[in-house]
């Protein structure tokens, strides 16, 4: 009978959301729009950036490097440095955005020693122009390498040395992948979560399902299973599109990455729960729901602004943020590959909160309307 | 035994003290109104009988279960209707009742009988979401989902609010039919004219019961001479009128005036020339017997 | 009352209104004459809403004459709004802004300012006797202050007509009739007053009605002429025998 009590519920629940066409087309065409409107401007960026040559050589090989890159229309040589310490000068002055630095005597190493270095120096304060013209100046030298090969002089190579200038860790690559899915996350598991909770307050229905032989725990998973769903559905499709679309890496395992989303949308859940203990209308839930979960995502979570580049204060704060864990985890079985052992410690903190706002908010779900 | 029993209640929020030291009962089978105007307390009554809400002070049972204690026991004796319910407004009619059935465990083919009147009513609409229905068939699937686990007593808050005089009257011929079957109605309301329907009515105002009887017998127990006095210019004459010597008080009853006397003696034409000496010639004067309001104005001023 | 042709201040001459098939208002005819008050009854969805817009400029009508205060409801819906007061149930004062606020922003809404402002709303508080409560903010006023506090603020600037849309309802029976006392007043001063409302007993305290069922009007009397007519002892009994005909629904 209790069973047969919840079905029920759970059929409701996802009428509710089939009958509302418009709200169910947003939640699934927005995590395809936002991450194609996020690689468009990513990629818009990369064209005639200019760019900083530091000859030490100043051979033929090493001109004819830059005029590649200069005809590759990615790049536009715009000044050439003669000291270490212009690097800096340049970066700072702000018009370059990345230096190419050739190292004495180039052709000779390059023939002689069949190994020449050149070094790739981006300014990574913008991380995702960074990454990206580092990986197009990568691009070109490696073409050029193989065309120099070609010419008869064969196993000769390049040492690309690139190097991220004031964020080293480079921690922003195909962050936007990630980053969108979070948002997603969030938006479709704690905010709608909350306000169809809220939603039944308002109607006045809650009173009747509270009189009710429904428990609590009843109303609650019912109301929140769909959107689990949902928000799995939705996981699926960014991974998918990321991989596919952005040629987001995946070294590490599937399950395991599965898990993560999965153990995130639970947490998100939590947070749509409390929100929804906390709040009497579907205005106030959907607030709650922007201003302490969006906002703090956005700018702490380390999506758009490197966690490192914050002052100590806002490092600390981004502890508490959950999105930090969701993200951190996720490089870290998505790019670099590793497997659970490396990633224990940011599941164990998501489940902790987890239980942490479940437990908060079973305390403050009441039996009655107070 | 009383089916509902509230003894010395009372219940603040934050400023307002909703209800002031209730005691009130309703026996077993009655059709019991709670008549008073918006912010008299109803709704706050209604919940702590429905164990919505906890009172500060005093205690409520209905079928003897404490409403505090036994809350889980309660809810599945009561049906209530909340005064702003508006049900599922993307789900159809059908659906709605179903679901209601289903979340209390029940079928709509089990207690058919008892939703049967009010649901032919609806049957043409069964397939209409809710939120498209009129104000009136709103109420009646309201009433049909507060009816459909076969509830001992019926709880409805301001069910006739809004809805127009037809259905209003529909309604009421539904309760009627209800209270055949033996379930125990409480139902409030902020329209005088319906007390005469109930078994009983308790006036409440301000958190505080004004009197507990049946209708008709308030009229009787009505302290006063009433006499009802009807001339075009009367209404503009109030202030002159309310100064006569053996005025107790005088309001507008639509169109026509209701003086009630002190003077146990008044008779109409004692009024007609009082009248007479304020420029009013002519005004028919009649006796009259006292309505639900009549009484109701009279407990507000004593 | 002077029933004259020079007193009519709403004139309504075959007022149709569609919305594609459906025939919200269906050919509406009735004068409104000055200092009465015009009770206009109907259950939800008999066409009230749509006339009460179309009088007061908000829509355009079909087809049909409209005339209020004067001014045509085709080509001079500003002049009517101009000319029109307006109170509604749902929304009359703002809860949050005190009583002297809530009139100070009504009276700049109607043009009125300064001197004259203040002149209008000391006296407009004075007749209510709130003197106490100008600061007081309207959530913490009585319901039935609130009721009359709203009516007066609807007439701030002095308008020829008033439309009071389901104006009272839930207060106690005196702040109701203290109310209705109030709309005597102002009639009688010779401000029309136009009360839309599906509470019956309102209607009784009206100078005339008029009944729509689904979009027609049935009929049009004093209330006591209409009681007599269909034996009625209230009007509530009046509108039951004439609305059974309806069918439509909202």
């Amino acid at each position: 009978m209790v069973h047969n009590r919840f079905r029920d519920f759970l059929v409701k629940e996802f009428k509710h959301i089939i009958r509302d066409p418009r709200t169910l087309l947003i939640v699934i065409l927005m995590p395809v729009l936002q991450l194609i409107i996020f690689g468009y401007v990513v990629s818009n960026e990369i064209s005639d950036a200019r760019i900083a040559i530091y000859d030490k050589s100043n051979d033929y090989l090493s001109q004819k490097l830059t005029q590649k890159l200069a005809a590759s229309g990615y790049f536009l040589p715009v000044r050439n440095i003669k000291t270490d310490a212009e690097i800096d000068q340049a970066f700072k002055a702000g018009d370059v955005k990345l230096v190419i630095v050739y190292e004495p005597n180039f052709a000779e190493n390059f023939i002689r020693n069949n190994k020449a270095d050149v070094q790739i120096i981006t300014d990574a304060s913008e991380p995702n122009t960074a990454s990206i013209l580092a990986n197009y100046a990568q691009a070109v030298i490696t073409t050029f390498t193989n065309e120099q090969n070609n010419n008869g002089i064969s196993a000769n190579r390049l040492d690309i040395r690139s190097r991220m200038l004031y964020n080293e860790e480079l921690k922003a690559v195909y962050m936007f992948v990630p980053g969108t899915m979070v948002l997603i996350l969030m938006l479709i598991t704690a905010m709608m979560t909350s306000i169809s909770i809220t939603r039944e307050k308002e109607l006045g229905t809650m009173e009747i399902l509270l009189v009710s032989p429904l428990r609590p725990s009843q109303i609650i998973f019912g109301k929140v299973l769909p959107y689990v769903s949902l928000a799995f559905f939705n996981t699926i499709v960014i991974l998918l599109m990321g991989y596919t679309v952005f040629g987001l890496p995946l070294r590490g395992s599937l399950a395991l990455l599965l898990l993560v989303c999965f153990i995130f949308i639970l947490l998100a859940l939590s947070l749509g729960i409390l929100i929804s203990t906390l709040s009497k209308t579907q205005a106030i839930a959907m607030f709650m729901s922007m201003f302490a979960l969006m906002l703090p995502t956005i700018l702490l979570s380390g999506f758009i602004f490197p966690i490192e580049n914050m002052p100590k204060v806002l490092q600390w704060l981004s502890l508490a943020m959950p999105p930090r864990w969701f993200l951190s985890a996720l490089k870290t079985i998505m790019i670099k590959g590793e497997g659970f052992a490396y990633v224990w410690k940011e599941i164990a903190i998501m489940l902790g909160m987890t239980a942490f706002f479940l437990a908060l908010s079973v305390k403050k779900f009441k039996v009655r309307l107070e | 035994m009383s089916i509902i029993k509230i003894t010395n209640v009372s219940k603040s929020y934050a400023t307002v003290k909703a209800l002031k030291d209730i005691t009130l009962s309703v026996e077993r089978g009655e059709l019991f109104g709670l008549i008073g105007p918006d912010g008299a307390g109803k709704t706050t009554l209604m919940r702590i009988l429905t164990t919505l809400l906890l009172p500060d002070k005093g205690s409520a049972q209905v079928c003897e279960l404490d409403v505090v204690n036994y809350y889980r026991k309660v809810r599945n004796i009561l049906g209530y209707m909340p005064g702003q319910f508006s049900l599922y407004q993307d789900l159809s009619v059908e659906e709605n009742l179903k679901f209601f059935a289903g979340v209390f465990g029940t079928t709509i083919e089990e207690n058919y009988h008892l939703i049967e009147d009010v649901y032919k009513m609806l049957e043409p609409f069964k397939n209409r979401p809710a939120g498209k229905l009129s104000g009136g068939m709103k109420q009646k699937l309201a009433l049909s989902c507060a009816l459909i686990h076969k509830p001992e007593v019926l709880i409805l808050d301001e069910p006739t609010t809004g809805v127009d005089a037809v259905s209003r009257k529909e309604f009421w011929g539904l309760l009627r039919k209800l209270k055949a079957e033996g379930i125990t109605i409480l139902v409030s309301t902020a329209y005088m004219d319906e007390a005469s329907l109930c078994d009983r009515v308790a006036l409440i105002q301000k958190g505080e019961i004004l009197g507990v009887n049946k209708p008709e017998q308030f009229a009787k127990e009505y302290p006063y001479r009433l006499f009802s006095i009807e001339h075009p210019d009367v209404t503009l004459k109030l202030n002159e009128v309310r100064g006569f010597n053996s005025c107790k008080g005088a309001y507008l009853f639509g169109g026509v005036l209701h003086f009630s006397s002190i003077n146990n003696n008044e008779t109409p034409e004692g009024i007609i020339n009082q009248l007479n000496g304020i420029g009013i010639s002519n005004p028919i004067v009649k006796s009259i017997d006292a309505g639900i309001e009549d009484c109701f104005i009279q407990m507000m001023e004593s | 009352m002077a029933n004259s042709k020079n007193d009519i201040v709403i004139e309504v001459k075959d007022l149709v209104k569609r919305f594609g098939s459906f025939v919200a208002d269906d050919h509406l005819t009735f004068n409104v004459y000055k200092g009465e008050i015009f009770g206009f009854l109907g259950a939800n969805g008999a066409g009230k809403t749509t006339a009460i817009r179309m009088l007061c400029g908000l829509l355009q009508p079909t087809s049909g004459d409209v005339k209020v205060a004067g001014f045509d409801a085709y080509t001079q819906s500003n002049l009517i709004k101009a000319n029109i007061g307006y109170m509604s149930q749902k929304f009359s004062l703002y809860n949050d802004l005190s009583v002297w606020e809530n009139i100070r922003f009504f009276g700049g809404i109607y043009g009125l300012w300064g001197k004259e402002l203040k002149y209008r709303a000391d006296e407009l508080i004075n007749n209510l006797q709130m003197n106490d409560s100008r600061d007081v903010l309207i959530s913490s006023l009585p319901l039935g202050w609130r009721q009359r506090l709203s009516f007066a603020v609807s007439m701030i600037h002095k308008p020829p007509i008033v439309f009071l849309d389901e104006p009272t309802g839930g207060v106690d029976p005196i702040a109701r009739r203290q109310f209705w006392e109030m709309i005597n007043e102002v009639a009688a001063s010779g401000t029309t007053v136009f009360v839309t409302t599906h509470y019956m007993d309102e209607a009784e305290y009206c100078h005339r009605v008029a009944i729509l069922v689904d979009g027609k009007m049935v009929a049009l009397n004093t209330p006591a002429n209409l009681k007599k007519e269909y034996s009625a002892s209230s009007m509530n009994e009046v509108f039951i025998s004439l609305a059974r005909q309806g069918q439509r629904v909202e």
